[in-house]
This record gives C-alpha cells, structure tokens and sequence, in this order.
C-alpha cells in the first residue's frame, strides 16, 4: 500500500466578493457609529477620567500615594485574598467539572445551578450571610469568638465572602467545553491502561487547559475588584481589613481625590491587563486547536469594578 | 488468546441490546461482528473491552472468559486489550509519537519500558502503520486513513492478546477503505492477534473476516465462515442481509415449493419444512431466456436495465405482477439484445426456503427452522 489518502480534491471554490447591496454602507456605518458613541460615554470616558483625576497633581502626588501605609496595606490585602480564593476555586471548579462533565450521577442539573448562585445573588446579600453565619450574633459566631478566633470584620471573612463571589468562574468556563468533548479520550486512555488520576491529569486537562486558565483570569479579576460582599464583610479597619476596592472608596469619602483616583488606576490597570491576558489565552486557545468545538466559550465575562 | 462470551445479556432500561448471547473467538482469528445499526454489536464489544458492564447474572453461567481466565471482575484498565474507536479517539493535544507511546508511558513504574525502549517502540510502530514521517503530526493535521491508522498502532503498542476494533473503516472514504482493509488483514495475520471487529458493512465482513457472526436484534443469527454465512445462510434474515434477494411466498408439500404459478423440488441441502414459506432468490440465480426452454419458469416483461457495471441488472415484472431482480453476464445480455418491454422467460436456478414466522421483525433462528420440519 503506497499512498493512503487521494488527492484532495478543491476545497474552496470560493465565490467571488458578492456585489455590495444598496443598503451594504449605510447600515454597518450607522451601527459602528452608534457602537463607538456609546462606548465612549460609558466606557472610554469613564477610563481616561480615572486616570486624569489621579494624574491631576502631577505624577509625584499620584506616586505619593502610594507609599501611604494603608494604601500598601490594602494593596498587600487584596493580593493575599486573590491568594488564597483563587487556588480554592480553581480547584474546586475543576472537581465540579471533572464530576459534571465526565460522570453520571444524580442531581447533576442541581449542582449546575448551584454553582450559578453566586452569580444571581447580589454581592452585598453574600456579604450578609457570611455576617449573618458567622458574626458575633450568631451560634456558630459566638463559638468562634470564644475561641479566639474572628471570622467578620477581618482578614478570614474578606476571604470567605470572596472565595463565594468569585466561586462559579473555573467551573463555568470549564464545564461546557469537558462537555463537549465527550468522554471517548478518556476511555481510550482506560483501555491503554491509563488509572483515572493520570487519564484525568494527562488527557482531560490538558484539553481544557486554555478555558481553565480562562476561568482562573477572570476568578482573579473578580477576587482583586470585589466590593459589596467584601464591603460587608470587612468592617473598614484602616491598614488592617481594607482592600483595595475599600481602600478607594474610604479615600474618595475623605475628599482625597488624587489618591483615591491613583488607588482606581491600579484597579483599572489590573482589569486592562485581564483583558490583555483574556485576549492571548483566546488567540492561543484557538491556534492551539482549530476544531471548533475546543475552542473557549464565553459566557461569564466579568471584569473587575473599580469603585470610584 | 481465545475470547469466549457466555450467557451475556444487556439492558438499557427496557431496551434489550444483547439477549443471552453466546460466542467464541478462537486464537489468532479475525472475527467480524456483522449487523445492521442497533443489532448490539458495539455493545458487545464494548463489553468485551470492560467499557460497558454486562447485566449482572441474567444466567448462572455468564462470563466473559480471556483464554479461560474470567474478566467479569477486571476493569478496561486491566484487560490489556487493545481498542480502536469508531472516530479514533486520539489525544488531539498529543503528537502521534505521544498518542502512541501513551500506553507505555502510564505503566506503574516497574512495568514501563525506558525512554529508548519506548522511542525504538513507537519507531517500529510507525513504521508498521506506513507512517515514518509524521510522528510530530497533531491528529487535527492527518488524513480520516492516517489517523485510523494511528488509533491502531496506539492500541498495539503494548502488546495486547485481543484487539477490537468498532466499525474501523466507517467514517473513510470508500476507496481508502477498500485499500485499508486488505492492509488490515495482513497486518492481522503477521501478528498473529486476535481480533473482533464491528462492521456494518457485509463485504468487508466477507472479504476479511476468517469467520462472521451475523447480529440483529440483541441475538446471534449465525456464526460460520465467508462461505458460510454467504453460500448457507441459517435464517432469512442472514440471506437477507448478505446481499439483495427475491422474495416469494409460497407453499411446501411433500418436497416441493409452491409460489407464483411455479412448482420446484424442495432445495434438498436443507431439512424439510412444510406450510407456508417464504422462498429467495438471488439476483444472480435468476435466469432470463427469450424463449422458453420447456423448464417450469415464469413469463415476465422487462421494466428497466442497468448496463454499467460487471453484471447487468434487469428488473422484470411478472404476469402475476411480482417484481424481480435478474443479474446477467455482459456477454448473455449482448446475445438476448433484450431492451424494455421485451417478453422473457425467467427461470430460478438456485432457491433457499425459509418457513414462515408470522412476525416478521424477529426472523425464526437456525434452530427454529429445524425444529419445524420435524
């Protein structure tokens, strides 16, 4: 047997460019100057004002900011949060996705739509049950205190309302793509003698590496940006349970306009980079795999909020 | 490594995918599954391979046996059989030279072979596949018959016993599938593996497979040889499924076969049956004479003839309005100069009597036929 495959016949005959319609200039240059407009006034001003504001005073204030104390604590609160909420959730949305996508067992729909609350509730209400659950009001909270151990208004409560908010993101973007790519790889590698950590660690994550990292990108955003739930939370202790997000707007409330535009310029620098990050681990995700179907979806698309 | 299934049954839900089946594959044959969709061919191999369990205990004696040893309790992991999907199920993020060293690479720590041994390994693979040059290949960038021949050489490098192959040649091409086959049956022969393959396809089962088991409906219609099954079909629907027949119906009395206004001695090859039967004729087995001959035969008028191809295929009417199908040699076709509407006498050289089941969706087996001429 020589050759295997025939000669591959024309793919494309690819017609030429149809003729522009009447209405083929009007109506894209009328939507794109609708588009742009809009996302001017809510978007591109909105951006540049953050960054006049905080550069208003020169770059010496602007930079000034910075070296506050509390500003540095917020800052080293925030990244200590996404710390420790991130890995969580990552591992956690991986569990979920390998038992969803790969596994049938009952109440599969039911945990689907679980993982969506933190999505549908209002953050302030996360906020409030973690008060409610663990405050000094509550059983459990008054255990805790006893103990020595405090949950609301500090470091441990930040980090469990953050860790709920920011819960769904690896999951999400993680589950429709197991989904869709079946489970005959897997049980390919079952029948070459593959156990199931290493069929899972050496085919089916590297099969949604690009939307798990995806997942994980837009889980630190929204860890880094979070405000209502960790609002609640928090108790505003100044250079102790401030993040960044608080941080702000304590210093908006105190008239200090510079620094507090300078600490949203972070914030504004931080959900540009995701961006940026989003963009590449798209480019690579479809170069990667030209196949359709492992391409990223996308479905939540969350960037952080800076509260200004 | 012999296969032996006993007693094995399947149920999804109410649906019965595999009805008390029993089967051997002896060492070193290629066995072809061979049944329309839905017959349970895949299911029963798909259990072989552990991918599927079994019903448990439908029958005492039920189990799947690999060279006497019974598996009923070994996982897919463990049966180091070697499994070709139907749409190959490469690692699409993997190489070809990964793909295929996969099997090796997994191995608990004192069963894997060396980084050498494996590259030397997946090298005389690669070469046993006729695929030297595309090792750094991603499965996106080969052909349907590259990548089928991928799938194979990955489920072969770890040496199994058994290999099984789902509807191998499918989803290709048919003229790659044609050359992919014969390939396939070589390769099977050098090894020396034994080997279960799904297929659909009733020429590819008569052209590869040393022996054939016919499936419909969850059960075993027949098992036999090429020759067999295609020559001494045990059931209709066996004779129905090799090929495109004639169809009759007609009356058994005392050794000869009514139907139609024709009256033929009963095929003597096969045990008596008597009532009401159903009687087949392949396409091949019908003769057409311009003029009759004296033998019983049945006048008939030519509806439409197809001339492109080895045989010509007429199809003919009857004056008892019967529809049939006659193959002729090119050469019998330019001496008649038959053409539409031409008058013919039609004669069925070779017939197979079948009794008739009332119900037709489930074909009387082989037994069943015997057991009604007693």
């Amino acid at each position: 047997m020589t050759r295997l495959s025939p000669p591959a016949p024309p793919m494309h005959n690819r017609p030429a460019t149809p003729p522009p319609r009447p209405a083929g200039r009007v109506i894209p240059a009328m939507l794109i100057t609708i588009s742009l407009a809009y996302l001017t006034l809510f978007l591109f001003l909105p951006l540049i004002t953050v960054f006049t504001e905080a550069l208003r005073k020169g770059f010496a204030t602007y930079a000034a900011a910075y070296s506050d104390p509390a500003a540095l604590a917020a800052i080293r609160l925030t990244l200590l949060v996404a710390a420790i909420a991130v890995p969580l959730n990552l591992v956690f949305g991986l569990c979920a996705a390998w038992a969803i996508a790969k596994f049938e067992f009952r109440g599969k729909r039911l945990l689907i739509t679980l993982i969506d609350i933190p999505l549908a509730v209002s953050p302030v209400i996360s906020g409030m049950i973690y008060v409610l659950l663990y405050g000094g009001n509550s059983l459990l909270g008054a255990r805790l205190l006893d103990a020595d151990i405090q949950i609301i208004f500090a470091v441990p409560g930040i980090v469990l309302a953050t860790i709920f908010v920011t819960l769904p993101f690896v999951a999400r973007e993680t589950i429709p793509l197991m989904e869709a790519q079946g489970i005959e790889e897997e049980q390919a590698a079952m029948t070459l003698g593959a156990g199931p950590f290493q069929t899972f660690f050496r085919v089916t994550l590297p099969n949604v590496k690009w939307a798990v990292l995806y997942g994980v990108i837009l889980c630190n955003a929204r860890a880094m940006g979070e405000f209502g739930a960790v609002s609640v939370v928090s108790g505003h202790i100044r250079g102790k349970t401030n993040t960044l997000p608080l941080h702000v707007e304590i210093l908006y409330n105190e008239y200090n306009f510079v620094a507090a535009f300078a600490m949203a310029s972070l914030l504004t620098l931080l959900a540009l980079m995701t961006l940026l990050l989003k963009s590449i681990v798209e480019h690579r995700s479809r170069h990667a795999a030209p196949d359709p179907v492992t391409r990223i979806p996308t479905l939540v698309t969350a960037t952080p909020e800076p509260q200004t | 490594m012999s296969i032996e299934v006993h007693h094995v049954s399947k149920h999804f839900g109410t649906y019965t995918a595999l009805h008390d089946v029993c089967l051997t594959v002896p060492t070193g044959q290629l066995v072809a599954l061979l049944g329309p969709s839905g017959s349970g061919k895949t299911t029963l191999l798909r259990i072989i391979a552990g991918l599927e369990p079994a019903d448990p205990a439908p029958h005492p004696e039920g189990a799947i046996y690999f060279h006497s040893r019974d598996v009923a309790g070994i996982n897919a992991r463990d049966r180091q059989v070697g499994f070709v999907f139907q749409h190959y199920a490469l690692f699409r993020h993997m190489t070809v030279f990964e793909n295929i060293a996969f099997g090796l690479r997994v191995r608990r720590r004192r069963d894997r072979p060396s980084r050498s041994e494996i590259r030397s390994r997946v090298q005389e693979l690669l070469e046993l596949v006729q695929l030297e040059g595309l090792a750094q290949r991603f499965p996106n960038q080969l052909s349907g018959g590259q990548r089928q021949r991928v799938a194979l050489a990955r489920a072969l490098a770890g040496e199994p016993k058994v290999l099984l192959l789902d509807e191998p040649f499918g989803a290709l091409d048919a003229k790659v599938r044609k050359e992919l086959r014969t390939w396939l049956r070589n390769l099977q022969k050098d090894l020396h593996v034994t080997t279960l393959f799904v297929t659909h396809d009733q020429d590819e089962a008569l052209e590869v497979a040393d022996q054939i088991v016919v499936m419909n409906h969850g059960r075993i219609e027949q098992i036999g040889t090429p020759d067999q099954v295609f020559h001494h079909p045990a059931s209709e629907f066996v004779m129905r499924f090799l090929g495109d027949v004639n169809t009759f119906h007609g009356r058994v009395n005392r050794g000869t076969v009514q139907f139609s206004s024709l009256e033929l001695p009963f095929p003597h090859e096969r045990q008596q049956i008597a009532g009401e039967a159903r009687v087949f004729v392949r396409p091949y087995d019908v003769t057409i004479d311009t003029k009759s001959n004296g033998l019983p035969c049945l006048e008939a008028r030519v509806v439409r003839i197809h001339s492109a191809g080895p045989l010509v295929r007429v199809e003919l009417v009857t004056s008892t309005q019967q529809h049939l199908i006659s193959e002729i040699s090119q050469e019998r076709f330019a001496t008649m100069q038959l053409e539409p509407e031409s008058r013919v006498f039609v004669r069925p050289r070779h017939i197979r009597v079948f009794a008739s089941e009332p119900e037709v969706q489930n074909p009387p087996t082989a037994e069943a036929t015997t057991h009604s001429a007693n």
